[in-house]
């Protein structure tokens, strides 16, 4: 997965878009950027398969030893795939937050709210004003 | 004595089933009990305690406990009546509760007053159940609370235990409520914002009244989260800054003790208009009698069995009344000024982001030490245990990165505060490998907190 491929929320969340099928299907994760600031991560609550997402709402929840962060979807859909494994497996996000640590596939009913995202630039820029 | 009426002549291995009934006797350990007493006076030294040691937990307000509290709670006659006496042999301890709610209402500025939520987050609960119930009354289906991100997350954990939405509203740069978001975020749909002020950096929210309107003009509420109390005793009211309801932490404000999960107590202390939908009964006084008045149609109901949690509110009964209006107010100038004191050297230990004044308490942030030295928050609240001081607050609030809340309360000397601010210093003088491996003089060092939070064993096993 290339870094520069992909889009993000202001929220760091992590979004790659593709064709399949006739339909978009976006995969979203959390940012390297956002794993380190959460730090050791001891749980993950994730939607069903089924369940509608909304850009802007929360569609899960993650964790830390510091704290409970929410998940906030960037895009609109609905969820047509989880990645199960991760609930067991929290240490894949520290180690590796973009392939193995995605965390739902979304399709997508509505494209509008990928034009709200950051690219890798502006991302990069808002992660080194926060840090 | 009578003959039991259920047992009678039955073995208890009749009377369950066998999937219910031990095939051999547990495995109870078999001590003296002088090797109890031992084993658990041992204990109780590897604690740190107000009684111990300094504790300047922020947002914890870690107060000391007075033993007059104690004397007073454990008299006959508060301590061995019973809730099922009959009202007119529980006059005294009725008298107490109805003067404790006078007192409470007197304080926040809100007259009417539920005592029986059994803990602050519970207190909270109670008033969004009551603003329900008052909005419900008024024919309003209002869904959304607003609570700022530097808020306690019993706050909107408390909205959506009410069936409420939770809506985060941004701080500004200076650490109070940003307006613009506030702006933006307010509908008709608004039912409560919730906010501590003093908030969680320390700061008085001096907009907080030109929020309430704001609030008030969308026809929403105001709820205050009362952690912040002992900064602004007898100074400023919440009912007159704009709130209409709130709770009182009395194990903070009014020194009742600290327990590992209670009892607590968490009053609340609305307006008139919300007073008819707070739980029932509340202490009322007729004819020179105080009595239950459980006569209230609009009442949610009870939320806790009996009184509440009377014996905490006892002590904070003795407290108000030690200290009354004059000494109040003292406790808040006192915990004020030493919490500036404290600040004042601390600034050039570590930097504290939202300015050089605050209340009761404020945020230092280890964000260039660990920068700089790899040295984090964690690591600084470690080694303060070697110096035999309890570690302020760490992580929290999350708006401020390495946080460190400090809050020394009105009971500590100078030479106390002078004494942690010189062992903080020097702790920032130690190499990084020391603090990586601190404590070192404790029983247990460092927990493998992410292990334990992953794979929790909560069960004991005799293997172990």
């Amino acid at each position: 997965m290339k870094l520069e491929e992909l889009l993000y929320a202001d929220t760091h969340e992590w979004v790659l878009v593709e064709d399949q099928d006739a339909a978009k299907i976006a995969t979203v994760g959390i940012s390297k950027f956002a794993v380190e600031q959460l730090t050791d991560l001891v749980y993950i609550e994730l939607p069903s398969v089924g369940t509608e997402t909304q850009s802007g709402k929360e569609f899960g929840e993650v964790e830390s030893v510091k704290a409970v962060s929410p998940l906030y979807s960037p895009v609109d859909g609905e969820v047509v795939e989880v990645n199960e494994s991760l609930k067991d497996a929290l240490e894949t996000l520290n180690d590796d937050a973009y392939d193995g640590g995605w965390m739902i596939k979304v399709r997508l009913s509505d494209e509008a709210s990928l034009s709200k995202l950051l690219d890798h630039a502006a991302y990069e820029k808002q992660c080194a004003d926060e840090s | 004595m009578p003959d039991c009426e259920v047992l009678q002549d039955r073995e208890i291995r009749d009377l369950l089933p066998e999937t219910a009934v031990a095939t051999k006797p547990l495995a109870l350990p078999e001590l003296s009990e002088p090797d109890v007493v031992r084993h658990y006076t041992n204990l109780s030294t590897l604690n740190m305690s107000v009684d111990t040691h300094f504790y300047p937990l922020g947002s914890c307000t870690m107060k000391y406990n007075p033993k007059r509290n104690e004397r007073l709670a454990g008299l006959p006659g508060m301590a061995h009546v019973h809730p099922y006496q009959t009202e007119s042999s529980l006059q005294g301890m009725l008298e107490l509760l109805y003067a404790m709610q006078e007192m409470l209402g007197e304080i926040s500025g809100l007259p009417c007053v539920s005592l029986q939520p059994a803990a602050g987050a519970h207190g909270e609960l109670t008033a969004l159940m009551t603003a329900v119930a008052y909005f419900q009354h008024r024919g309003e289906a209002r869904t959304k609370v607003l609570t700022p991100d530097s808020a306690h997350g019993t706050n909107p954990a408390s909205a959506t235990m009410a069936g409420l939405t939770a809506v985060t509203l941004k701080s500004g740069a200076d650490g109070c409520v940003d307006m613009d978001d506030l702006r933006s975020k307010l509908d008709e749909d608004v039912a409560v914002l919730m906010i501590t002020n003093p908030n969680t950096l320390g700061l008085f929210d001096g907009q907080v009244k030109e929020i309430a309107e704001l609030v008030h003009d969308v026809g929403g509420l105001v709820y205050l989260d009362g952690a912040n109390m002992n900064a602004i005793l007898g100074v400023t009211r919440p009912g007159d800054f704009g709130a209409d309801m709130m709770h009182f932490n009395p194990h903070k404000t009014f020194s009742g003790p600290h327990g590992g999960g209670g009892p607590g107590a968490g009053p609340i202390c609305v307006n008139e208009d919300l007073g008819p939908f707070l739980p029932k009964p509340v202490v009322g006084l007729r004819d020179n009698e105080y009595y239950l008045d459980d006569d209230r149609p609009l009442s949610i109901g009870r939320v806790r069995s009996f009184f509440g949690n009377v014996g905490v509110l006892v002590r904070a009964y003795c407290y108000i009344l030690s200290h009354g209006p004059d000494g109040l107010k003292k406790v808040s100038e006192h915990a004020v000024l030493n919490a500036n004191y404290m600040l004042s050297r601390i600034r050039h230990i570590l930097p504290v982001p939202h300015g050089n004044r605050c209340m009761h308490e404020f945020v230092a942030s280890a964000e260039t030490l660990k920068k700089n030295k790899g040295i984090t928050a964690m690591d600084l609240a470690k080694r303060l245990l070697d110096y035999g001081f309890h570690a302020p607050t760490v992580y929290f609030p999350l708006v401020v990165p390495e946080s460190m809340m400090m809050e020394p309360t009105e009971t500590e000397s100078k030479e106390t505060l002078d004494a942690f601010c010189e062992a903080l210093f020097r702790i920032t003088e130690e190499s990084s490998e020391t603090l990586h491996s601190a404590p070192t003089t404790t029983l247990i060092s460092r927990p493998d907190e992410v292990t334990a939070a992953r794979k929790p064993v909560v069960t004991w096993n005799p293997g172990d």
